[in-house]
């Protein structure tokens, strides 16, 4: 067996060295549940069957949503970035491994153990002080595969962006323009089907929807038989694309290294 | 099959480019060297001489900007990956180990990254493990180990898929004298035992004295000196320094050929020039003078490489 299973492997469990920190994190993940049930009923009590969603719906969106913040890393970043500002990604670059391939198995590492750790709290917070929406277990087994996709896809984006600051020396520019963007069009702040047409044709067309958006549908069994497969493979789709493209990223960023100190 | 001589053969220039402005910046500029197998050679220079630069073209983490770099036969750049199966590199300044990880925990990582053997792996451990002293903190997570603990268990991790050239990039920085005895104890036991290539930069000159037959000294990305530790004292001038205390403070003495460098009320320090006699020097001094003591000061290796580094030999 090759070292790649063993790097997620690693990576689940220092990932998992601090589990007071992540428990912090569940908090506060869990309390902007809270204050995002309170909007969204508002909203709903407002606008009754809004983008097809009815107030359970919204309520469970807004706390699964928040499940899913550790797993997908909707915040962005990766640790590689401080790895290639500090140049200690010359340690990367030694080992007998792609570059991508390595960071990829920790990512998986990193989401299985923070939807260990970070997953769970805000569903019960919503379960125990709200109406809330509960998937079969076949609607369950597929949101599963939605959430590896999720987390696959996800790496991909923070992947090219980190990459990107081989050439730009600094990717937080980069970072900030992408945060606002994947918050929006992935569904995090608003549903994406609340979203004005045709804006939300256009969002659920981008490769972020497949973050937030196309996971909580499949949650909500919103997506059966021809609908859940097209969702899983447009997931899918956009994780492969990413990847390869990352993958001749990595390419050009080694006949580009500048490596940054020492 | 690769070349058995095993020779590391050289020849390049590299040009990083700085931002923006399209200055280019020759970090290493035409250096030239070949390393034996079982070589221990120390790659000195000033700060940004291009020290770090000649490292990562050597392991294929920089693609020299023209030139040959050859290492075990192999050119870094293009089989990086392969070459890293056959060499061990050490960042003094970094680490391979897995900050939140038993330091255990990297090593096992280690054998599965290049693929060691089971048993060879258990062997190689237990040998680090007792020449490097690993035992109490195997089991402590990297981040509370002190940088002596951490720098040995960066070795072993560069060891354990038994290379046959090692690479160390200022292994002693910040060791403290005990870790430094240690790790440099160890660098000659594995450089003599197991006749495993050394190459070692450092700004440590006690590593140097201790550890390399040979000494390659750039500075601004050229070749300043290769040779020895002799050659080396001889290239800088084997001046020599007398320093005489007087029985009383007084105006410098006068010696034909010997000049005064420095009085310090009644000591005075003389310069003896290459190849002169300091017995007969003292004799004639002694003829003149009232001495109360006398010493004879061999010019440091520190001194030298100073004068090396600033220009003036």
């Amino acid at each position: 067996m090759g070292v790649i299973p063993w790097v997620s492997w690693y990576a689940l469990r220092r990932y998992s060295a601090y589990p007071l920190g992540s428990m912090a994190e569940a908090v506060t993940n869990s309390f902007f549940g809270v204050v995002r049930a309170g909007i969204v009923i508002a909203l709903w009590h407002a606008r009754p069957g809004l983008g097809g969603y009815d107030t359970a719906d919204a309520v469970t969106y807004s706390f699964l949503t928040q499940s899913l913040i550790g797993p997908v890393q909707i915040f962005g970043g990766m640790e590689l970035a401080q790895r290639i500002r500090s140049g200690d990604v010359a340690i990367d670059l030694h080992r007998p491994v792609n570059l991508q391939a390595w960071w990829l198995a920790d990512d998986v590492g990193r989401a299985v153990s923070t939807l260990a750790l970070r997953g769970l709290p805000p569903m019960l917070v919503g379960g125990l002080f709200f109406t809330m929406r509960l998937p079969g277990p076949g609607e369950a087994a597929a949101f599963t595969v939605s959430v590896a996709l999720a987390v696959l896809l996800s790496f991909a984006l923070r992947y090219l962006i980190t990459l990107s600051q081989f050439w730009t020396h600094d990717e937080r520019g980069v970072q900030a323009v992408t945060l606002v963007l994947s918050l929006f069009l992935s569904g995090m702040i608003v549903p994406l089907v609340a979203f004005p047409e045709p804006l939300g044709a256009l969002a659920r067309a981008l490769p972020c929807s497949g973050l937030i958006q196309v996971p909580a549908d499949v949650f909500l069994g919103r997506r059966a038989g021809g609908a859940l497969l097209s969702g899983l493979a447009f997931q899918a789709g956009w994780a492969a694309a990413l990847l390869a493209a990352g993958g001749l990223l990595t390419r050009a960023a080694e006949r580009r290294l500048e490596a940054q100190g020492g | 099959m690769t070349d058995v001589t095993k020779t590391f053969t050289l020849r390049r220039r590299t040009r990083g480019r700085l931002r923006r402005e399209r200055t280019t910046l020759d970090a290493v500029d035409g250096v030239s060297f070949t390393v034996p197998r079982g070589e221990f050679l120390g790659y000195l220079g000033p700060n940004g001489a291009g020290k770090s630069t000649t490292i990562k073209m050597l392991t294929g983490i920089l693609t020299p900007t023209s030139g040959r770099v050859r290492v075990a036969g192999l050119d870094p750049s293009r089989s990086r990956t392969a070459l890293a199966r056959r060499i061990g590199v050490v960042f003094g300044q970094r680490t391979t180990l897995w900050w939140d990880l038993p330091l255990k925990d990297s090593l096992t990582l280690v054998r599965r990254l290049y693929r060691v053997e089971e048993t060879a792996y258990r062997a190689r451990l237990a040998e680090l493990t007792a020449l490097l002293e690993l035992e109490p903190f195997l089991a402590t997570p990297v981040r509370q180990l002190s940088l002596g603990q951490r720098m040995r268990g960066d070795l072993a991790a560069a060891l354990l898929h038994g290379p046959e050239l090692l690479v160390l990039d200022e292994p002693t920085i910040g060791l403290d004298v005990v870790s430094k005895a240690t790790v440099r104890g160890f660098l000659a036991r594995l450089n003599a035992e197991r006749g495993t290539t050394i190459l070692l930069t450092t700004h440590d000159l006690g590593d140097i004295e201790r550890l390399c037959r040979r000494v390659l000294i750039i500075d601004h990305g050229r070749t300043a000196f290769d040779g020895d530790l002799a050659a080396l004292r001889r290239t800088a001038g084997a001046d020599r320094q007398l320093v005489v205390e007087l029985a009383a403070p007084g105006p410098p003495v006068e010696l034909d050929g010997v000049p005064v460098t420095d009085v310090e009320g009644p000591r005075q320090t003389l310069r003896l020039p290459d190849g002169a006699n300091a017995a007969s020097v003292v004799a004639a001094l002694a003829a003149r003078y009232e001495i109360r003591d006398i010493a004879l000061r061999e010019t440091g290796i520190e001194e030298i490489i100073a004068r090396l580094y600033r220009g003036d030999r």
